[in-house]
């Protein structure tokens, strides 16, 4: 931004230019939806060319649009502590099953069993949200007077006490009166899901007669009412990514976003300078995990029942990579990053391995041994099928992969090494007076 | 604190070889008996001086001597295990560093402590005072950003002149990172401006700068005295200590050794003894 500003006026001459000259929030929507737009373009002519069928390929795009989403949201909320506050939550799991298991208890049916007390589901995500900010608030008081590296153990320690709590017997089942309500253990808690919220709202009155208008338009253009909701599922949760967005930027480019940015460069300066540090911590780290619950809550809470096999450790270990792979301090790194992840890392692999079994006829071997035995005799396509075969484990090792190639070719991630000014205005312009007034800054006629 | 108010011209015996205390008529601050240990190690032992408001005062010592922790301990970076430090009237001992800098005590650092991966510009806008756009709800929400945006902008024009005065504002987009030493210096300096401080508290502001930035920078410490400012230097130039300076404070093993206009410091046996290492 600074270094267009700075730039001389010259003729606008491309089409690069002319993106650059515009304000940033549109060039990063730009960015982001070309990016996107780009990567399923690419896809679809990979997949066309590789004969899978058009619905497959739209299914895959659902499945990516979906997983992107959900982790543009976690990513922009871990963003806020570890981007811009540079608070090391390794705990991102934890807070995210508080915010899903206090819905799922707040929305579940009275009769069910582990019981719930069968609210509508947006006081259950509220519920959530706030659940999961408390929970952050009792771990921030004590582990933010711990030192950065501490905090870190803190954060994962609590996340892990958290999901063996869900997971433990003596939660299980806690019985008041005739219901029997807790935690319901390994097998979790049967819930209403969140995407039922769609239905709930077009039984509302402004936003059902807008729902009923878009199935005639879908109807007259011949799409499926089931195929519109599942749909809208998916554009509320991209609602949701740009108002995590507009939230986060305004707090990036906003006096405390700078006071934030200044705790993760030297704590110590910045109190020196009179900055209330802890208590701007506490908010940052509080408003963290709460949005945090919330979109773990739109994420798994769209499956009819929650358990604490969904908030291993490793979740967090992929939103801290997607994070990373965006560019940690920038929102729209985060955006780009949850949707690269989820595309190029988690579900690209799969759809490369349907246009692969749809074109070779591959069959796996037992062992890599075997692979490697039978290349032996000239033939590759066994060793393909055995990776092919395996592609769900080796999708770790190429996470790790590109892990190590972009600490060594790019460590500040796609878009970290941009320069995000944390203020309101933009700082850059110069007041009306271009030339020095000596007289109005203390007179300082020296060179 | 009230009775550090009341008698400024210490009788107290304290610090045992006041040589040359003097009485000052308007002290900005005070420093009573401070005592601080680290474990076994007494590294401030009860050291007592009162700064002049509008002066410069230097505060020398051999290393070892106690400086720096005395800056922490009258900054808030240390607790003091005994004694007072009492600023304008107020009594700050103990006080957190921010509430000290809000106090309107600020300082810079040994080495300077500028945030790297932001803008010299960014650095700048940080420092005001109780910034209406440091509450997050009040940045955030639609209603109040407008005042947080308008007090930008005024912000913004202060920061540019002062980075003016310190002609640095060629830099003004630059990463603070990217700065040179002395650069730095000076927009820690800068920076401690722009909290409108009464008293800065600088510490070896000289060390690593360049003989040319140096005088620019002693030529802008004289200038901002004139407009009312307050320092204490802790510094190891003796040439800018005994040219720069009204008042010299000589700390040893802890506490103040002596103190005086810098002729007389320099000049005074008990000072030389324990630059040369002589036994006290």
């Amino acid at each position: 931004m600074s270094e267009r500003d700075s730039r001389l006026p010259e003729p606008v001459s491309n089409a690069h230019d002319r993106l650059k000259a515009l304000p940033q929030w549109q060039y990063d929507l730009l960015l982001i939806v070309g990016v996107v737009l780009a990567t399923y373009g690419g896809f679809a002519v990979l997949g066309l060319l590789g004969g899978v069928g058009i619905n497959s390929i739209v299914g895959f795009f659902r499945t990516v649009t979906f997983y992107a989403a959900v982790y543009a949201l976690v990513v922009l909320a871990l963003n806020l502590h570890w981007g811009y506050t540079g608070l090391f939550n390794i705990g991102v799991a934890g807070f995210m099953a508080v915010g899903v298991y206090t819905m799922a208890f707040l929305t579940a049916a009275p009769d069910a069993t582990p019981a719930g007390l069968g609210l509508p589901i947006p006081i259950g995500i509220v519920g959530g949200m706030i659940a999961a900010g408390l929970v952050g608030l009792v771990a921030a008081l004590p582990a933010l007077r711990v030192r950065a590296d501490y905090f870190a153990i803190v954060t994962l320690g609590l996340s892990e006490i958290i999901r063996l709590a869900l997971l433990s017997g003596s939660l299980r089942s806690i019985e008041v009166g005739d219901t029997v309500y807790g935690t319901g253990g390994g097998s979790g808690i049967q819930y209403p899901p969140v995407d039922t919220i769609i239905p709930w709202l077009l039984e509302r009155p402004v936003i059902g007669e807008l729902g009923e208008l878009l199935f005639e338009v879908g109807a007259a253009v011949g799409i499926q009412r089931s195929v519109i909701l599942g749909g809208l599922y998916t554009a509320v949760l991209i609602a949701f990514v740009g108002l995590f967005y507009l939230f986060l930027s305004r707090i990036a480019n906003s006096p405390y976003g700078r006071v934030l940015k200044a705790i993760r460069e030297d704590e110590l300066a910045a109190k020196s300078l009179g900055k209330n540090t802890d208590r701007a911590k506490i908010v940052a780290f509080v408003v963290g995990c709460s949005l945090m619950g919330l979109a773990g809550m739109l994420w798994m809470g769209s499956r009819s029942f929650v358990s604490p096999d969904s908030f291993m450790p490793i979740i967090t270990f992929y939103i801290f990579v997607a994070l990373i792979v965006g560019g940690a301090g920038s929102n729209t790194g985060s955006v780009i990053g949850g949707f690269a992840f989820a595309a190029f890392l988690w579900e690209g692999p799969r759809f490369v391995r349907s246009i692969l079994n749809a074109n070779l006829n591959l069959r796996s071997p037992p062992t890599i041994y075997d692979a490697f035995v039978e290349l032996g005799s000239g033939d590759l396509t066994p060793l393909v099928g055995y990776l092919v075969g395996s592609l769900d484990e080796l999708r770790f090792v190429l996470v790790g992969v590109v892990l190590i190639l972009l600490m060594l070719w790019r460590p500040e991630g796609l878009l970290g090494h941009r320069k995000e000014i944390a203020a309101a205005t933009d700082l850059s312009r110069r007041p009306s007076t271009p030339d020095r007034v000596a007289a109005s800054d203390g007179g300082e006629p020296d060179e | 604190m009230s009775d550090a108010d009341s008698s400024p011209t210490t009788a107290d015996s304290a610090a045992g070889t006041d040589s040359g205390r003097r009485s000052v008529d308007d002290p900005i601050l005070e420093v009573e008996g401070v005592v601080k240990q680290f474990g076994g190690i007494t590294a401030v032992d009860g050291a007592t001086f009162e700064i002049e408001r509008g002066s410069i005062t230097g505060l020398i010592g051999p290393n070892g001597a106690g400086k720096s922790t005395t800056f922490n301990c009258i900054t808030g970076v240390y607790e003091p295990d005994e004694g007072s430090v009492v600023f304008d009237g107020t009594d700050i001992t103990g006080r957190t560093p921010n509430r000290v800098a809000t106090a309107g005590l600020v300082r810079t650092f040994q080495i300077a402590r500028e945030f790297p991966e932001m803008t010299v510009l960014e650095n700048m806008m940080l420092a005001p005072k109780n910034q209406l756009g440091e509450s997050m709800w009040r940045s955030v929400a639609p209603g109040t950003r407008g005042a947080v945006v308008e007090e930008e902008e005024r912000l913004r024009e202060r920061a540019w002149e002062v980075l003016e005065f310190f002609e640095i504002d060629h830099l003004a987009e630059e990463y603070a990172g990217t700065l040179s030493g002395g650069q730095r210096k000076l927009l820690e300096l800068a920076r401690a401006l722009l909290t409108e401080p009464e008293l800065l508290l600088l510490d070896e502001p000289m060390a690593g700068v360049n003989p040319s930035l140096e005088r620019k920078l002693l030529e802008h410490i004289h200038e901002l005295q004139e407009q009312g400012y307050t320092f204490l230097l802790v510094e190891h130039d003796m040439d800018v200590i005994m040219n720069h300076t009204e008042h010299v404070i000589v700390m040893h093993q802890g506490s103040v050794l002596a103190e005086g206009t810098p002729e007389a410091v320099k000049s005074d046996e008990e000072v030389i003894e324990a630059y040369l290492g002589g036994e006290v």
